[in-house]
């Protein structure tokens, strides 16, 4: 998977559980909750739905590297790629 | 041992509070079970037919509405962690509601799901007022309601010390009692905020066939996810062993074990389920029932009610007396106060309106003076407050032609009473609202046994599916650090 398939994977995921936010001028290098209504909940969500449908899974941790796009695709991307996708 | 069964999380009882928290664990993959012991879901939202003709119970209106786009409210947090689109909930907005005090109702304060008609009503009705007024709505915006940890405070004193107009003290006190409140007098601050917002900053809604399409889009959810529900069978026991539930005795005899318990039934309902040993992590008191219990009439009418004059009001919240009483009844009803509901004057779009008309009225009612009666007394009784209630009512309603013309208009009638709440919910002394002491965290003396809903502490339709969720993501979901 690249950079930007990891991209839109994330964002499939927050198409899904936001469908009021509009994600389709979302900046990379900017704080998601910055750019939309996201709290704790919805990214506990992101992170649940990361694990139930690519097995992928955040410690808690971990959680900061979420924080943009981009830095989801930094820390996403080996991850996709150490299950061969 | 016949414990065939076992759940990463079994939940107790089926109302909105169960069935969000179901929907929650079941879409991330748990092996869920709700054991309802009624044959209907909702709980105290619930659904009745009688002659063919269905009823609403609980629900007069959805509180907590706010438009498509306006983010950050429990209605929108609700439907994004259930994934639920607002359409399938189809809401319909109400035209108005009013608060009425004095014993015509001579002062008036009408609201609508915009908050700028309540506060120029404020003004124009207490142009004294509406300085303090201002300051406490800052306050109540900016307030954190929903901290599970924030330092009990009385709410009328909070208030005071901006509205000085006991008038208007107890007519912003009114509503926000009536629509959740499970203490005498006054309430807790945080739980005051939680309830103002969701009457007043935010607003009053329901779908076109009331509470049963909210319940139907749940219902549907939860069987999407893979959730599994067994109706007709409650627990009647929670076998503990080393300060954990470690089994459920069902109704029907057999043994579930399950790694989560999550009860929704109520704080001293669920303590009855644990034999010799107090609920409660931090005190070993006894939870308490609630004193709080409620009479409604419910009258079918042939016409719409704007037929009648009364096609504007939606909710009409009433007290005849200098003082607002919200205290345990100490008649079988208090008919001082109340809260009429006309279900047909929501704004249901063009030509769009209720098959008949409904006129529903609530008062405070006495569980202790309802439930011992025997049954012939009991329901003369009805029959003879039904009209009480229905007369105290009317003198808050634009004024009939003659006192004939609603009787005339009457095709059927109905009624419950604190003793009907407690036959078909289960809830101690008939209290809708439950224990006047809510444990926010939802912990229990048990490490894998959780309270939601009612005794959790987040209040109406919408806080009940909040609080399922809340528990859900809190207790089970989440990474324990």
């Amino acid at each position: 998977m690249t950079k930007d398939e990891t991209k839109q994977a994330v964002l499939d995921i927050i198409a899904d559980i936001a469908p009021d936010e509009d994600i389709s001028n979302l900046k990379g290098d900017i704080r998601l909750r910055d750019q939309m209504q996201l709290d704790s909940m919805d990214f506990l969500d992101i992170v649940m739905e990361l694990r139930k449908r690519h097995n992928i899974e955040v410690p808690e941790a971990d959680y900061p590297n979420l924080a943009t796009l981009d830095s989801c695709a930094e820390y996403l991307t080996p991850k996709f790629a150490a299950l061969g996708k | 041992m016949n414990t065939a069964h076992h759940y990463d999380v079994a939940i107790i009882g089926a109302g909105m509070a169960g069935l969000a928290a179901g929907i929650r664990l079941a879409h991330f993959g748990k092996k869920v079970c709700i054991f309802e012991r009624h044959n209907a879901v909702g709980g105290l939202n619930s659904f009745y037919s009688i002659d063919g003709r269905k009823y609403d119970v609980g629900l007069h209106a959805m509180t907590n509405f706010v438009r498509p786009g306006v983010k950050g409210t429990p209605l929108g947090k609700l439907l994004r962690q259930l994934r639920i689109d607002r359409d399938e909930f189809a809401l319909c907005e109400q035209k108005r509601s009013r608060i009425a005090f004095g014993p015509r109702g001579e002062t008036s304060l009408t609201f609508t799901n915009d908050f700028t008609v309540f506060e120029s009503e404020v003004a124009a009705k207490f142009p004294s007022q509406i300085d303090g007024f201002r300051r406490l709505i800052a306050l109540i915006k900016t307030y954190d309601d929903v901290s599970l940890g924030a330092v009990p405070e009385s709410a009328r004193a909070v208030v005071r010390r901006h509205v000085t107009d006991p008038l208007l003290e107890d007519m912003l006190f009114c509503p926000v009692m009536y629509y959740g409140s499970a203490t005498e007098h006054d309430m807790e601050f945080g739980q005051f905020v939680i309830m103002f917002k969701a009457l007043f900053l935010e607003g009053f809604a329901r779908p076109f066939d009331g509470v049963r399409v909210i319940l139907r889009v749940l219902l549907e959810k939860y069987r999407e996810t893979g959730g599994e529900r067994r109706m007709k069978c409650g627990v009647q026991k929670i076998i503990s062993r080393e300060g954990r539930a470690s089994a459920l005795l069902l109704d029907d005899g057999s043994e579930v074990t399950a790694t989560h318990v999550i009860s929704t039934i109520g704080a001293p309902e669920t303590e009855r389920l644990l034999p010799g040993s107090s609920l409660s992590a931090l005190s070993s008191q006894p939870a308490p029932s609630g004193a709080l219990s409620y009479c409604e009439t419910i009258t079918v009418l042939d016409r719409q009610p704007a037929a009648l004059g009364w096609g504007e009001d939606t909710i009409v919240f009433f007290n005849d007396s200098e003082k607002f009483t919200y205290a345990a009844s100490e008649q079988q009803v208090d008919i001082r106060s109340g809260v009429i509901c006309l279900p047909n004057n929501f704004d249901f779009g063009p030509g769009r309106e209720l098959p008949e008309g409904l006129f529903r009225c609530t008062c405070l009612a006495s569980y202790d003076q309802w439930a011992p009666l025997p049954e012939d007394v009991y329901r003369a009784d009805k029959t003879r407050w039904y009209a009480d209630i229905q007369r105290s009512a009317l003198r808050f309603l634009p004024p009939l032609p003659s006192p004939a013309t609603l009787a005339a208009a009457t095709i059927a009638t109905d009624m419950f009473t604190p003793r009907t709440i407690t036959r078909f919910t289960g809830h101690a002394g008939g209290a809708i609202y439950g224990s006047p002491v809510k444990l926010r965290d939802g912990r229990t003396a048990l490490s894998n046994l959780y309270l939601a809903g009612t005794d959790q502490g987040f209040l109406g339709i919408v806080g009940a599916m909040l609080s399922g969720i809340s528990m859900a993501n809190f207790h089970v979901l989440q990474p324990k650090t």
